[in-house]
């Protein structure tokens, strides 16, 4: 039976991927148009997308120096905003084998998406999706942004495709199901909480990672 | 120049973030204290993420198509519909509104 249930959700998987990965493209693609249109050349926004890929913090990049911040201002914000790696990377860390060498490499395939597909409730995570997902996606957004480095102005712009609202709803459809028992309940929404209050109040980045306190709910206590 | 600075030092320090759970904990055994609070990092982050992706701004609060997107997700989780008919239903509603806002 279980069994059974692996097996059809891993091929469900595998076909969200196959949705994320087109819009992490159109995503990527942007990157790079808005990069290249900002006078950062080619090879700079390429090689960003190869080591940091994480969207959200190279847009911040783009867009901070762009209005004319400083390098300082730019790297602050986008270090702000990756900082929930260090959590993100520990609640997946024992899905990680081999050398240290082969682990750091790994671990860089860990991005928002490939964490939450791999997710299957109670703290398991499934190796197979994450790395599989993490391969796909980012092929998908080098691509993308390589693509929209040389000729993104023919692509659309992906806000009116309406992706920026795809991703809460995937993130929203992936915590539903982790829901099952009191205390994720409480964390999750004071996690969200957290985050909401303060939104207004910091830069992009320091509610997620502010959020991350309300796992200390769950101190002492195995599920 | 600012913009190769920008790419190594964040390039750098993402690289870091990514690997500090894979690298420094690897499958060590966590103690059941810490385990429970690892247990509720799925849960709590993907609350903020969906929050923040919804309404989240720079230092504000933003209010736009994507809550429409995230309503109309929401309204496709409760019927139980598969996960990338999820995000397509998501994606048309915020690009809807949008147009007609």
């Amino acid at each position: 039976m279980s069994v059974e249930v692996d097996r059809v959700s891993y091929r469900e998987g595998v076909r969200v991927v196959a949705a994320i990965a087109a819009t992490v493209w159109f995503f990527g693609a942007s990157f790079g148009l808005l990069a290249r249109a900002g006078g950062w050349g080619v090879l700079a926004p390429f090689v960003m997308s190869l080591t940091t890929f994480a969207g959200s913090a190279q847009f911040a990049a783009v867009s901070i120096l762009g209005t004319g911040g400083s390098a300082a201002a730019a790297i602050v914000a986008a270090v702000l905003l990756n900082a929930r790696y260090v959590p993100i990377s520990i609640s997946v860390a024992s899905l990680f084998h081999g050398p240290r060498l082969r682990r750091l490499a790994e671990a860089q395939l860990i991005v928002d998406e490939s964490w939450a597909i791999s997710s299957r409730g109670r703290g398991q995570f499934d190796r197979g999706l994450l790395i599989g997902a993490g391969l796909v996606l980012y092929g998908a957004w080098v691509s993308g942004t390589a693509v929209g480095v040389v000729g993104g102005e023919a692509l659309g712009d992906p806000k009116s495709l309406g992706l920026d609202g795809a991703f809460p709803a995937l993130f929203l459809a992936l915590l539903v199901p982790q829901l099952g028992d009191p205390r994720s309940r409480a964390a999750a929404l004071l996690g969200g909480g957290i985050a909401l209050a303060l939104i207004p109040f910091t830069p992009a980045g320091v509610p997620i990672v502010a959020a991350s306190a309300a796992c200390l709910l769950g101190i002492g206590r195995r599920l | 120049m600012n913009v190769w600075l920008v790419v190594i030092v964040v390039g750098v320090a993402t690289v870091c973030f990514k690997a500090a759970g894979p690298v420094l904990l690897g499958q060590r055994r966590l103690s059941d204290p810490i385990a429970g609070v690892v247990a509720l990092l799925a849960p709590v982050l993907l609350a903020a993420l969906v929050v923040t992706q919804t309404v989240g701004g720079n230092n504000e609060l933003v209010l736009d198509a994507r809550l429409a997107g995230v309503g109309a997700g929401a309204v496709a989780i409760a019927a139980r519909a598969p996960l990338p008919a999820i995000v397509v239903v998501a994606a048309a509603a915020t690009a809807i509104v949008r147009l007609l806002a």
